[in-house]
């Protein structure tokens, strides 16, 4: 056995190292570290509530939105508020537009270029590939980047810019959106439909979301050669370097969060996915332990309320600045796959019966939830009502406590308040890379990645193992949240 | 041995992250008319490494990085984002570069010595920022400033081997043209000492003031104020806007095709302006004194602004009164009146 440490990854957002053991050409155990701790919790300790708004976003630059919402709905829990329908539709058209450029970014900056490496060249679909994803060059960069660019220009009618915008608040969106603005937003989202569905897809969303089962997706290959879309060629790839057999948790837990919150509920429903069924999340049952973080943790893991930040460079056992969240005190992955099982999306549950959480199916599901979610903003923006109010101003109380959960790209994402005399008292957040990336837990028990990527083959004579890039960037992570 | 390079050849890049949320990255990749990769072409930039754009991974980037630390390849231009992380106790270990067991501030400092030109991009690169908010427990600084202090992680007397000091982009997050002008300015070898700010600004962006084009100047000019946020009046005198003290071309140059701060209906936050992350005061609060904000638009005199303030509260028309407490317009600018074909 030797042990072998890979890093700094490279197209994932943030820092990251991880230690491999290896045997017999496979590895054995991996150890997952995020090297940088920033300290938001402790920055945001005495704050006026209010400025959470700057602060939260702030933690990450990919994620910002879903940053701010989490922080908005959970003063706007301790404001008892509700925004007015606008500010609720306005605030999940913004975060959706976040979700979407994250899942498209994750698909053709950080996942796609690692086919395009000199390891594959003996491939038949090498040169196509390389041409296509290779990075900084390939020719979907010059489609793509206009198209996420324009996408964008959404959240410049909703939001002033992005990332880190002041207009998600808990009474809804400080910007009231105009009739000809309502009428730009669904000019832009045509746009985008057209590249989605020339490019990406090569076919239109409403198809790709009525894929119900992995052999209609099978089928519906079969009709689209590789050279017709870049999803087509994903799948191309996929099936020839097996990458459904890359990756699987040897726990099947899935965590959602429940997805876009509206006035009856999420549109993606939440819960707990173990076992073949659903069970109901409850955000009680969520803690974080610390015993091989590098923080100081007296006394086991904590509910977030309860929690505390504060960093030990010497910790005993530590080997990242992470903590390890739990559900009930079991290991879940988070992300776009989560989130489709637990809303019950057929092909995904298909997908996860036949193999589980592989890096196939987490992108699949990633390019799911694009072609799902485009429609449906399309849907919200025609029910914005200009004139109507977008925002309702509320006191905020001297004293309480509420959380925020939202989903993020990457998955679940909770922010834990508690106010006393005015201030905030107590922050704690845990990101979606939290849970996926976690170290080992008190029981020893190691995370969803340092799961995933036991087993991993590695090829002969590689320098940097490509199944284990490939692995670890099928969770699409964010670091720079992790270690917030 | 360094290589030989012959004028005209392309200028090399590498851009490091450390103490930040990589959102200056992010920002940039929405740069537009033309693209990221069209805009370096056109300015002859060879992006040797960006941790969120590169193939290389793992042990291939320590080989380049080895290499560049060498001199066997040439660094014309070093860009960090996020600030430098000095704790804990000045041990940099709060950022261990992944795979080299090394503080991420040892690997800055080697570099920075040798590159050409040293870039900080974003608030936190150039003062601290975010990254130094609270009572900056991790021991954020910037390269060239810690807060609003001269100095920083590279000292007060750093210069870079062009002669220049760090030429920081500031802003949170960075408008990707701020960051890729700049690129062009310096690979066109035409930038001087004297095109960059006290702070190191290059003087493009920061010869101006968000004030500058701001779309809510009519309601400014009235002291038409909002009482809330969502309210269409001047965001200075009640929610904390800080665009007359704040260098940026936020309003006259569009965020994501046509949006700004003040255009998404909150304040401007100074996020271009050192020490922005403590302000004080809570963000979206004007603080005053006798009911005067403390804050007035930069070189303006008291006296005067107080004078001019309550002539122009006087003669505030009602449709801007009116206005300024709601969510859209209500009362249209009159109209001269039409008379009839004859």
């Amino acid at each position: 056995m030797n042990r072998r440490i890979t890093g700094p990854f490279n197209r994932v957002e943030g820092d990251l190292e991880i230690k491999l053991d290896i045997a017999g050409g496979r590895v054995e155990r991996a150890f997952v570290t995020a090297p940088m701790y920033r300290g938001f919790e402790q920055i945001l300790h005495g704050k006026d509530p209010r400025d959470a708004l700057v602060y939260a976003p702030r933690i990450c630059g990919i994620c910002s939105v879903s940053q701010s919402v989490a922080a908005a709905q959970a003063l706007a829990a301790i404001q008892n508020l509700t925004p007015p329908p606008n500010g609720i539709y306005a605030q999940n058209l913004a975060l959706a537009v976040e979700n979407v450029a994250d899942h498209l970014t994750h698909f053709y900056l950080f996942f796609m270029p690692d086919f395009a490496r000199r390891v594959y060249a003996g491939e038949g679909w090498f040169d196509a590939t390389e041409a296509r994803f290779k990075a900084l060059r390939g020719t979907a960069l010059a489609a793509m980047l206009p198209a996420r660019a324009g996408f964008l220009h959404i959240m410049g009618i909703l939001a002033g810019k992005w990332p880190h915008s002041l207009a998600i608040q808990p009474g809804g969106m400080t910007k009231s959106v105009e009739i000809q603005e309502k009428l730009r937003i669904l000019a832009l989202l045509t746009d985008f439909r057209r590249f989605l569905e020339a490019e990406l897809f090569g076919d239109t969303l409403e198809t790709i979301t009525a894929i119900g089962s992995m052999a209609e997706l099978e089928k519906w290959a079969s009709h689209h050669a590789p050279d017709r879309s870049d999803f087509s060629r994903f799948i191309e790839i996929s099936k020839n370097l097996g990458l459904e057999k890359m990756g699987r948790c040897d726990q099947d837990r899935f965590l959602g969060y429940g997805a876009y919150r509206l006035e009856d509920g999420p549109l993606f429903a939440g819960g707990v996915f173990e076992d073949g069924r659903i069970l109901p999340f409850s955000q009680d049952l969520v803690s974080e332990d610390g015993a091989h973080s590098w923080l100081v943790m007296d006394d086991g893991a904590k509910h977030p309320f309860e929690g505390a930040t504060i960093p030990d460079a010497d910790a005993k056992d530590g080997y990242s600045w992470s903590k390890a969240p739990r559900f009930d005190g079991k290991v879940a992955e988070l992300g776009a796959l989560a989130r489709q099982i637990t809303d019950g999306h057929p092909l995904i549950r298909d997908m996860v019966a036949r193999r589980g959480a592989n890096v196939f199916s987490r992108v699949v599901a990633r390019l799911l939830e694009i072609a799902r979610m485009v429609p449906q903003m399309e849907q919200w923006t025609q029910k914005l009502r200009p004139g109507a109010a977008f925002y309702e101003q509320k006191a905020m109380p001297r004293e309480g406590e509420g959380f925020g959960l939202v989903e993020a790209a990457r998955g679940g994402l909770g922010h834990w308040v508690r106010i006393r005399n005015d201030c905030i008292l107590n922050y704690q957040i845990i990101a979606p890379t939290s849970w996926n990336f976690s170290p080992r837990d008190g029981s020893g028990m190691p995370g969803a990645l340092e799961q995933a990527l036991v087993g991993a083959k590695l090829r002969a004579g590689e320098g940097e193992p490509v199944a284990v890039q490939h692995i670890v960037r099928s969770f699409d992570p964010c670091m720079v949240c992790t270690v917030h | 041995m360094r290589e030989n390079r012959a004028p005209g050849e392309k200028k090399n890049l590498l851009w490091l992250q450390s103490g930040g949320c990589g959102g200056c990255s992010v920002s940039l990749l929405g740069a537009e008319n033309p693209d990221l990769p069209t805009s370096l072409q056109s300015a002859g930039i060879e992006l040797l490494w960006h941790p969120g754009l590169s193939e290389k991974s793992g042990c291939e980037f320590l080989d380049l990085l080895a290499r560049i630390k060498a001199g066997e390849i040439a660094l014309d231009m070093l860009c960090l984002e996020g600030a430098v992380i000095e704790g804990p106790g000045g041990s940099g270990r709060f950022h261990v570069l992944a795979g080299t067991g090394t503080p991420m501030m040892r690997h800055i400092a080697e570099l920075a010595a040798l590159a050409a030109n040293v870039v900080a991009v974003g608030s936190c690169a150039a003062f601290g920022g975010m990254s130094a908010g609270g009572d900056n427990h991790i021991e954020a600084r910037g390269l060239g400033f810690d807060g609003r202090e001269r100095g920083g992680f590279l000292g007060a007397d750093f210069r870079s081997a062009s002669g220049l000091p760090v030429i920081s982009v500031s802003g949170c997050p960075t408008h990707p043209a701020w960051v890729l002008e700049t690129l062009m300015h310096v690979t066109s070898g035409q930038m001087l000492a004297g095109d960059l700010d006290a702070w190191g600004r290059p003087r493009g962006t920061a010869n101006k003031l968000v004030h500058h084009g701001c779309p809510r100047n009519e309601y400014y000019e009235f002291k038409a104020s909002a009482g809330k946020l969502s309210d269409m009046g001047c965001l200075m005198e009640n929610l904390g806007c800080k665009g007359t003290q704040a260098c940026a071309d936020c309003n006259t140059r569009a965020w994501n095709g046509s949006g700004s701060c003040i255009n998404g209906g909150f304040p401007c936050i100074a996020c271009t302006e050192p020490g922005f992350e403590e302000p004080g005061h809570a963000f979206v609060e004007t603080p005053k004194f006798a009911g005067i904000p403390v804050g007035l638009p930069i070189d303006m005199p008291k006296a005067w602004f107080v004078a001019l303030s309550s002539l122009s509260k006087a003669a505030t028309p009602r449709r801007l009164k009116q206005n300024a407490h709601s969510d859209h317009i209500c009362v249209l600018p009159a109209q001269k009146r039409g008379g009839d074909k004859s």
